[in-house]
């Protein structure tokens, strides 16, 4: 089953070509575009199973399909990589994403570009796949420019209003900064190893480069870059809020399943070079837990519920890219997987309401859904349980349980990364629960215009129950990874507490945060008010709110510079040179156009004139 | 009895040359201008029989046959297009128009 590996990327790439080439009615492209999307899931599902029955001696399967090209010694296949790491991403990105699109087939039904929608969304998919099965870094980058090309059409989907069309530039523009210094890593790791084939690269790397090499570390950081961008890390996070200007499936789409979670992949996929590079993994972690904290700290004050949501997403990428980068890799990519199912599933939900209240993001013209639209407040609930961390239910309190375990005892761990994690924890139950409350308690604000049907309420059901039953899994799921992800943690220092203790004082941190947000959303509003109209809390509201000042220093920093360079140079100086050249020939032709007399005699004068220089010319020169 | 000299016989081929130029730029009536440039054509056939003679070669001779031919040829088309302008402007002045300028 195994050989057919290689069709998990290429039915929905094929959809996606179809989609684009020819038209169809709109029941057609839901079928074709839901319907490839399915069989690429059910293919990614028997390869599980039969990898499950019967793993492979190597504990990975590499599928040749051909060689790329083969120039002074680079020779990349198009190769598909099989092992634990990449057959649960697959999986998981594959079933996500299959719920997501039947979930669009409803949500984008008025949309006039509905086959335009579903071509890119499967490329989309197909890409991610590709990154994903990639086994080589070329082919892998080949799958992350597609990823970032597809994130930059979705975005600015709705290209009619301007505001779209600037989000999916800055989208695509900013990433473009990660993507540069990752393209400078493959070429530095060619350059130094000779090969971007990944297992090769690995190994060669771990035997040339000592730990803490300077090389090692150049490359490791090189490829963070490329993370930080793609995950929406610090310092390159200020896109993804803003990407929020597509159309909520998209969101779903590129927060919970696939592109931010590229960077986390990366990293994973190489974990031995950043093991030879402890400054460059140490680096990780700062970035991850600085990010958790500051797009915390601006999930708290958004009012647009989706941008809620978006910071949040930062936020959890941030705990991954912690547990990256502590050591505690499985722990990271088993958050990967929770994360996937409970975001996916809040976007969803969060698509439902926007479209039930006539496209109202406002959470604070929200409120008392709780009844209108009870099968959305249930699974949202859930998947907010999820994310906030209840313990011992949800899938999210059993992954960040791990990390925060990790991030005190893992490779690199520390005290002060655990504290700011359990920061992380208390932050994460306090937007959550106020966007819950705002949303569906509360007094009723808004009238429901429309209800969902059944192709929107089913993906967020079978979310919802994945978003619970997903932490079950957890101790098989660290024994299937242990082969290329091993985890260490409590073996390299003793911490000083146990990990029950931690997921009790997490326990705790979480039912804190949800208290105060029930006191200060749902209680007694009036001490949010109080709270935000004092000088101190209004200007931290407005800093929050502003994502901590960034848009307005890159602003400053970079965008300004740059349109006064070009508006300056709008006559562009070389352009003077050529429109110099331009204009001496029209002088020249304005003087000669004038010996065009129409006199005969001056011709025949002219033609002789022309003789005596010509023959002067051969006789004398 | 003593050949002339070739530079005798390509002197006066020049200079009948430069006599029907002179004529063909200065002369306002086509008639005239028509009539320098057979006098231009008569100085090329002098040169090439000049140059026929040095050489004791018939060429030059031949040459001259053609010019002749081409001359009348030329006259002929000359004369009829002479016509054709004279009915056109009542005049034969080559100034009186300038139509080759094209407006």
């Amino acid at each position: 089953m195994l050989e057919l590996l290689w069709l998990v990327p290429a039915i929905p790439f094929a959809s996606a070509l179809l989609l684009a080439v020819l038209r169809f009615s709109r029941k057609a492209v839901a079928w074709i575009a839901v319907g490839s999307i399915a069989a690429s899931s059910i293919v990614s599902l028997l390869v599980t199973v039969s990898y499950l029955l019967a793993p492979p001696a190597t504990n990975s399967y590499t599928q040749v399909l051909w060689r790329w090209f083969d120039v002074g010694g680079l020779h990349p296949d198009i190769a598909l990589y099989l092992d634990p790491l990449s057959l649960i991403m697959v999986a998981v990105v594959a079933f996500v994403s299959f719920l997501i699109h039947l979930y669009s087939t409803e949500f984008m039904i008025k949309d006039e570009g509905y086959a335009r929608f579903f071509a890119y969304m499967n490329l989309f998919v197909a890409s991610m796949l590709t990154l994903l099965l990639a086994d080589n870094l070329l082919l892998l980058y080949l799958g992350w420019e597609g990823v970032g090309l597809c994130s930059y059409l979705l975005i600015g989907f709705w290209y009619r209003d301007a505001e779209n069309g600037l989000a999916g530039r800055k989208a695509f523009i900013v990433t473009r900064v990660g993507d540069t210094a990752l393209v400078i890593g493959l070429f530095l790791l060619f350059y130094e190893l000779g090969t971007l084939n990944i297992q090769e690269l690995m190994q060669r790397a771990s035997q040339h480069w000592p730990i803490g090499s300077a090389a090692a570390t150049t490359a490791a950081l090189l490829l963070l870059g490329g993370a930080v961008g793609k995950s929406a890390q610090l310092p390159l996070q200020t896109w993804l809020p803003d990407a929020m200007a597509g159309p909520t499936p998209v969101s779903a789409l590129i927060h919970a399943a696939t592109m931010v979670t590229a960077g986390v992949y990366l990293i994973a996929r190489t974990h031995i070079l950043f093991s030879l590079a402890p400054q460059a993994q140490f680096a990780i972690a700062v970035i991850g837990a600085a990010t958790l904290l500051m797009a915390g700290f601006s999930a708290l004050t958004q009012w647009d519920l989706k941008r809620v949501l978006a910071y949040s997403t930062i936020s959890q990428i941030g705990y991954m890219f912690l547990a990256l980068g502590v050591g505690a890799w499985p722990a990271a990519i088993f958050h990967f997987m929770t994360h996937a199912f409970f975001k996916a599933l809040l976007f969803l939900g969060a698509g439902i309401v926007i479209q039930s209240l006539g496209e109202e993001h406002n959470i604070f013209r929200m409120g008392g859904l709780r009844k209108q639209l009870p099968i959305a407040f249930w699974t949202f609930l859930i998947a907010g349980l999820s994310l906030a961390g209840l313990p011992l239910v949800t899938a999210g309190a059993f992954s960040k349980d791990w990390i925060l375990w990790g991030a005190l005892s893992a490779t690199h761990g520390s005290a002060a990364l655990w504290a700011v994690a359990l920061v992380g924890v208390l932050l994460t139950s306090l937007y959550t629960f106020r966007m819950i409350f705002l949303v569906f308690f509360g007094q009723a604000q808004a009238k429901v215009t429309r209800r969902p049907g059944n192709a929107m309420y089913i993906p967020c059901l079978v979310l919802a129950l994945l978003s619970i039953v997903a932490g079950y899994v957890q101790g098989p799921f660290a024994r299937f990874l242990d082969t290329v992800l091993p985890w260490n943690a409590g073996v390299i220092h003793a911490a000083p507490i146990t990990e029950i203790t931690s997921e009790g004082i997490a326990a705790l941190v979480f039912l804190l945060g949800a208290y105060v947000a029930y006191i200060l959303f749902l209680r007694k509003p009036a001490y949010a008010v109080m709270l935000g109209s004092s000088s101190a809390g209004g200007a931290l509201h407005r800093f929050w709110l502003s994502d901590w000042g960034m848009d307005w220093l890159y602003d400053r920093l970079f965008v300004r510079p740059l349109v006064w360079l070009a508006q300056v140079n709008k006559n562009d100086f070389i352009d003077a040179f050529y429109a110099g050249v331009a204009r001496i020939n029209e002088i020249a032709w304005s003087v000669l156009s004038r010996t065009e007399t129409g006199k005969l005699r001056w011709y025949a004068a002219g033609i002789a004139a022309g003789s005596i220089v010509f023959i002067a010319v051969v006789l004398f020169l | 009895m003593t050949a002339i000299p070739m530079s005798h016989g390509l002197i006066l081929g020049g200079v009948l040359f430069a006599l029907g130029l002179a004529g063909l730029l200065m002369r306002r009536n086509l008639l005239f201008i028509l009539i320098s440039l057979e006098i231009m054509l008569n100085g090329a056939g002098v040169a090439f029989v000049a140059a026929g003679s040095r050489w004791g070669q018939p060429d030059g001779q031949i040459m001259f046959l053609f010019i002749l031919a081409a001359a009348a040829a030329e006259v002929s088309v000359g004369l009829a297009l002479l016509l054709r302008f004279y009915r056109l402007h009542n005049s034969l002045d080559a100034d009186s128009t300038s139509e080759m300028r094209g407006r």
